[in-house]
């Protein structure tokens, strides 16, 4: 099954140390391998690799430039918040500090070309220099000539220089409208249940043999696999939850081969563990303290999604009720639910045909400030001065967001809104003061 | 002033620095204060007021986030212990950024406090490297990345393309400048902490102790996590996971609503970097409520605020902003007030110092006594006789001065101990007749008599209804109030309550074999019931009943006793728990004006433009513009006309009959003859007056261009005349 990679220009026991660090990617590093070429040669110009999250796209490239020992130089785009850092970068790792501090301050594409070609004709590539660019994906949204020439860089500087891209996303989603050299692209594709079981036994406890470990991964893998397919994610889960999946074996009630006991014991402890640390409601150090716990003391610990309340001015709560109705229903109905004498009028004389479908399902809709605080001032029960601090309540409910502004933060004139609040949320609200919204509302008329 | 130059030039003379004076606070207190002569006095009075308010509350304020920080503070030293270790766990499980999610409550304006006194704390005892940053110095990440390098380092930091960075870069500051990276931040630290290390030479790594203060964590706060611009956070957060392995990093959300919102802003690939913990902090109106106890409901200040004052506040609490420190503010501009405007202040101070400054009383100030509401119903009181030489005699003024003030003090010093036993007993009761929070209670005993309440009365009758081991845990928690109290009122009650306490508890043993279980069943049973239900109709239809049951049958020994308590609170209540007004000379201390309060703290600009146009005598104070009915004379500015005319209009308002209007009114106002052919008729002058109006009118936002029709504006506001 193992195919051991090979290569005419690396020694065998190289390659075949890469092969032991890259299960389950070996058809996709032998590819590269073989892309790469021998290091004095030239490479090809760019590759694009695209796969998933915690694919192995990083890995497999990191083991395969440290273990082959090519220069290169690693660059996450999250983190290049302007270009001269990825410059610099690139320049630092290629050339050394001297380099990097020769670009101008802001420099442009043109200045990295410059002081590359000036660099590299004092010490050119002997072997194939690889720049590695990760989360590529954040590259379209700089300079928009950056990327077509990042593309094409072997070109620019006359250096055997390769670019490699790696990306959670298509190539079709970054090809520029003016067209671009076209990289070479690779797909990683997504690991299988068995490839994770192989890929997760690796790194078993010390202390525990192998087949166990590869047993309790087996078992991690039937709860979670439905859910989670993240690499990294599922290795957090087992190191989490092992040491309670060796707990009947501390205790001796049980030998490490009796694996259907140890299920039975793990898998509604795994459970849980979906529902809490997973979606971290509960952080992983909670976690691990109440594994520790007694079972019937851990009930107690909410997660994050149960605290929904929030306290808030009498005010401030009547503003977000009006600005809920102002959101959720049409304004030519206002008449009918704020106007004290407004007749007996049916909901299907409002009806037009294109609403027949609930505005809850549409979403909120954008309102003037004038429309909300007509609102909020026919279900306030007092009458109250349009004073200062009911309009700075309104910016305060902007902040929390709670509410949000819609039209430009310059426009002050007739400013709009929208409500961002579910409707859970605003019954709770009103309950609180007594205000009986559904009655309000031209969705439940 | 000459200069010895020969050239012809500019000369700029600075005035000498002795000439410019630059005004104290005392001097802007004094400035344009009613009574003068005793200013300063009163500023003093003020001044130390205010600094004991001031340093009382941030006391309190630490005490009650002591709490919070100090397990917030917990957080931070295990999670930075925990990253020592090395087991099999730690290394196969993701490094996650520990990071406290605290929940603050919604008011914004308190939490910088809390934060200042955070980062202090955790200086102190965690770790030198704290930064914290507010959403609106980080719109974007390489601001935020800024923000954190230069607060944690201490530089200057260059952002490469900022071009008012490049402006400040030329004042040579280009050396210092650093690049805008977390690999900085991780040099930086490797090199501080190796520093620290190579401080203490010759020592052996010993202790998992020393371990930790080798390793400090970064801590960065955001102190409003619900405003950061979610892509920025999310871009900061992916960064620095990065560097989990290198740098200890930790963070605290600072967060307004709920924490429910950080799942809200952040996706799951984003928050599964972070390893989150909750903490609560204590809300806004326990705080408040801890404030008046220590602010309002005590004896140490000799200021206070009437009622309609207190009311004021609170309400702006409740319903404008749950903010304490802008309830303190109210305080302070409250005392501020009072000092300034009440020359008799100067009475509002110690009992000793208040005594002493009454001998030092002028005569304008003996006058404003006798003018004072509170001493003129006083002097009705007295004989003849006195009352002659009240009004006449000066010293003998200042000794009924001295008294007065004395007995306000006595008053005070027993006001607040029974205020709280009264809040004791009734806070208990169902449907909380007379409030749940003490302040009700005071805000009600402030306005009038609370014995003739209805709500005191219904209150009284539930208590009656008490069954004797809550009875006497009530009682038991009134004694200890009145425990501490240094009056003699105080202490004669206490004696007597004791005896109380000790007769019922006698009856326990007493009457245990007398009484069958049954009839204390009936005892207990109904105000059981009445917990349960809530609704009023029921409430009084058991009331009745019961009322009626307790006439038929003979009292118990326990409902005698009962009763004798009760009437003895009720009796307490009535003699300590007067309202303010009815005591003498209550003026000095307690401050009054309402509507001063709202009108500083409450502003309402949107009236007061209305009322400049509407009315323009009020603040012009022109006789000219002077009329009666409120209509606007036609000789006002020609912007309070314009605003007149418009009210009369639609939503849709027609300039040029608008034109039409305004000069017909202000051709009368120059008092053309209405008959002649002139008059109204629109010159170039009047033309131009009108569309300035209308401009300062759509500048103000009542009117604004529409494309709907043309020739017409559009009016903003609603109602008219
Ligand atoms: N074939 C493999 N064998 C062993 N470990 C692997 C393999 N593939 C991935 N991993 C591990 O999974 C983790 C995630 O992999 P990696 O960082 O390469 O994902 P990625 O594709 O770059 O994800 P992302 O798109 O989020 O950057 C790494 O810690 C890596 O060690
Ligand atoms: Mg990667």
């Amino acid at each position: 099954m193992t195919t051991v990679l090979q290569h005419p220009a690396y020694e065998e026991e190289r390659l075949q140390r890469v092969a032991e660090q890259l299960p389950c990617r070996e058809l996709q590093a032998g590819m590269l391998l073989s892309l790469m070429g021998e290091p004095q040669h030239y490479s090809y110009p760019s590759i694009f690799i695209y796969g998933h999250r915690a694919s192995g796209k990083s890995h497999v490239m990191h083991v395969l430039l440290k273990e082959l020992e090519l220069p290169h130089a690693t660059v996450s785009c999250v983190e290049c918040i302007s270009v001269t850092l990825l410059f610099e970068q690139v320049l630092l790792s290629f050339f050394g500090c001297d380099a990097a501090s020769l670009l101008p301050r802001s420099p442009s594409l043109s200045d990295f070309v410059r002081v590359y070609r000036q660099q590299c004709s004092h010490s050119p590539a002997k072997e194939t220099r690889y720049i590695v660019m990760e989360k590529a994906e954040l590259l379209r949204d700089t300079d928009a000539n950056l990327l077509p020439a990042l593309l094409r860089l072997q070109e620019l500087v006359e250096d055997n220089v390769t670019v490699i891209l790696l990306s959670e996303i298509v190539w079709d989603k970054f090809r520029p409208n003016t067209g671009c050299f076209e990289p070479l692209v690779l797909n990683f594709p997504d690991y299988s249940k068995g490839e994770l079981q192989q890929i997760l036994s690796q790194d078993r406890h010390p202390s525990y043999s192998a087949e166990f470990y590869s047993s309790y991964i087996n078992i991690l893998l039937g709860v979670f696999y439905s859910v989670c397919r993240d690499l990294r994610e599922l290795r957090h889960l087992a190191a989490l939850n092992f040491s309670k999946f060796c707990e009947p074996l501390a205790e001796g009630k049980v030998k490490e081969t009796d694996t259907h006991k140890l299920w039975r014991n793990i898998e509604p402890h795994l459970k849980r563990a979906m529902q809490t640390v997973y979606l971290r409601e509960v952080s992983s150090l909670q976690w691990e303290q109440m594994q520790q716990m007694e079972e019937k003391e851990t009930g107690a610990l909410r997660g994050l999604s149960a605290h929904t309340h929030v306290e808030l001015p009498y005010y401030s709560k009547f503003l977000l009720i009006a600005a809920y109705l102002a959101s959720y229903n049409p304004a030519r109905t206002d008449k009918r639910f704020f106007l004290k004498h407004h007749g007996k009028i049916r909901k299907t004389k409002f009806l037009k045909k294109n609403e027949k479908t609930s505005n809850h399902l549409l979403g909120p809709k954008p309102f003037a400030l004038d429309r909300l605080l007509a609102i909020f001032y026919s279900v306030v029960d007092s009458r109250i001065a349009p004073t200062a601090s009911i309009f700075s309540q309104i910016s305060s409910l902007v902040t929390l967001q709670l509410l949000t502004q819609v039209s430009h933060d310059d426009q002050l004139d007739a400013p709009k809104y929208k409500c961002a609040v579910s409707m859970d949320f605003i019954c709770a609200i009103s309950r609180t003061v007594n205000f009986d919204i559904v009655k309000y509302l031209y969705d439940f008329l | 002033m000459s200069t010895s130059s020969v050239s012809k030039g500019c000369f700029v003379f600075k005035p000498s620095a002795k000439k410019r004076k630059t005004l104290s606070p005392k001097d802007y207190f004094s400035d344009g204060c009613e009574g003068a002569e005793n200013s300063d006095v009163r500023f003093k009075l003020c001044q130390d007021l205010w600094d004991k308010i001031k340093t009382d509350t941030e006391v309190l304020q630490d005490e009650l986030n002591r709490k919070i920080l100090d397990s917030l503070l917990d957080f931070t030293r295990k999670c930075s212990s925990t990253r020592q270790h090395s087991d099999w766990a730690l290394q196969m499980r993701a490094s996650e950024i520990p990071t406290a999610a605290l929940v603050l409550g919604v008011n914004v304006p308190d939490h910088d406090m809390t934060f200042q006194s955070l980062s202090e704390l955790l200086q102190q005892s965690v770790t030198p490297h704290v930064a914290s940053v507010q959403a609106k110095e980080c719109g974007a990440l390489k601001h935020l990345m800024k923000r954190v390098l230069e607060r944690l380092m201490d530089t200057v930091v260059a952002v490469d393309d900022d071009e008012e960075e490049a402006a400040e870069q030329t004042n040579g500051q280009v050396h210092k400048s650093v690049h805008c990276s977390l690999n900085t931040l991780c040099d930086w630290y490797n090199t501080v902490t190796k520093k620290s290390n190579s401080g203490t030479p010759g020592k052996k790594r010993s202790s998992p102790v020393k371990d930790e203060q080798q390793q400090p964590p970064v801590v960065v706060i955001f102190k409003d996590l619900e405003a950061f611009n979610p892509r920025v956070l999310q871009d900061f957060i992916l960064i620095c996971s990065r560097y989990i392995d290198r740098l200890p990093l930790m963070f605290i959300f600072g967060i307004a609503t709920s924490p429910s919102t950080i799942q809200h802003m952040l996706p799951h690939s984003v928050s599964s970097l972070l390893c989150i913990e909750l903490f609560q902090s204590l809300s806004c109106t326990q705080h408040l409520a801890t404030v008046i106890d220590k602010l309002i409901l005590t004896n140490d200040f000799p200021f206070k605020l009437n009622s309609k004052v207190m009311q004021v506040l609170i309400s702006i609490f409740l319903y404008h902003d749950f903010s304490v420190r802008n309830f303190i503010k109210g305080v302070q501009l409250a005392l501020l007030e009072h000092f300034h405007s009440q020359p008799l202040s100067v009475l509002c101070c110690k009992k000793k110092d208040a005594q002493l400054n009454v001998m030092q009383l002028s005569h304008r100030n003996l006058e404003r006594i006798k003018q004072l509401p509170s001493f003129k119903r006083y002097i009705e009181k007295q004989e003849p006789q006195e009352q002659a030489s009240l009004l006449n005699d000066d010293t003998h003024l200042k000794e009924v001065c001295k008294k007065l003030i004395k007995d306000l003090h006595k008053y005070h010093k027993n006001y607040y101990p029974i205020l709280s036993c009264l809040h004791t007993l009734t806070s208990s009761l169902p449907r909380y007749p007379l409030g749940k929070q003490i302040r009700e209670l005071h805000l009600t005993c402030l306005e009038k008599n609370v014995w003739e309440n209805e709500d005191y009365q219904s209150a009284m009758k539930l208590l009656k209804m008490l069954a004797k081991d809550e009875l006497i845990t009530l009682l038991q928690r009134c004694a200890e109030i009145l425990q501490p109290v240094k009056s003699k009122k105080i202490k004669e009650a206490l004696v007597h309550l004791e005896e109380l306490l000790a007769k019922l508890k006698q009856l326990d043993t007493a009457a245990a074999a007398e009484t069958s279980p049954t009839v204390e069943e009936t005892i207990t049973s109904p105000m059981k019931n009445l917990q349960k239900k809530t609704d009023l109709f029921q409430l009084q239809k058991t009331l009745l009943e019961m009322n009626e049951s307790r006439r038929s049958k003979k009292l118990s020994p326990f409902e005698v006793l009962r009763n004798e308590a009760l009437d003895f609170i009720d009796d307490l209540v009535k003699k300590h728990l007067s309202p303010p007004e009815s005591h003498t000379l209550n003026e000095v201390c307690y401050y009054s004006s309402s509507a001063t309060v709202r009108r500083h703290l409450n502003a309402t600009p949107r009236t007061c433009i209305q009322a400049a146009l509407s009315s323009p005598y009020y603040y012009l104070q022109n006789e000219n513009l002077k009329t009666e009915d409120g209509s606007v004379s036609n000789a006002a500015p020609d912007i309070c006309i314009a605003y007149k005319l418009h009210l009369e209009c639609g939503r849709l308002i027609n300039l040029c009959d608008w034109l039409e209007a305004y000069s017909t009114v202000v051709s009368a106002a120059e008092g053309n003859d209405p008959d002649s052919d002139n008059f109204g008729k629109v010159d170039d002058v009047k033309h131009a007056r009108f569309i300035r109006a209308v401009s300062e009118l759509e500048f103000l936002g009542f009117i604004k261009s529409t494309k709907q029709k043309t020739d017409h504006v559009a009016r903003l506001t609603w109602g008219g005349c």
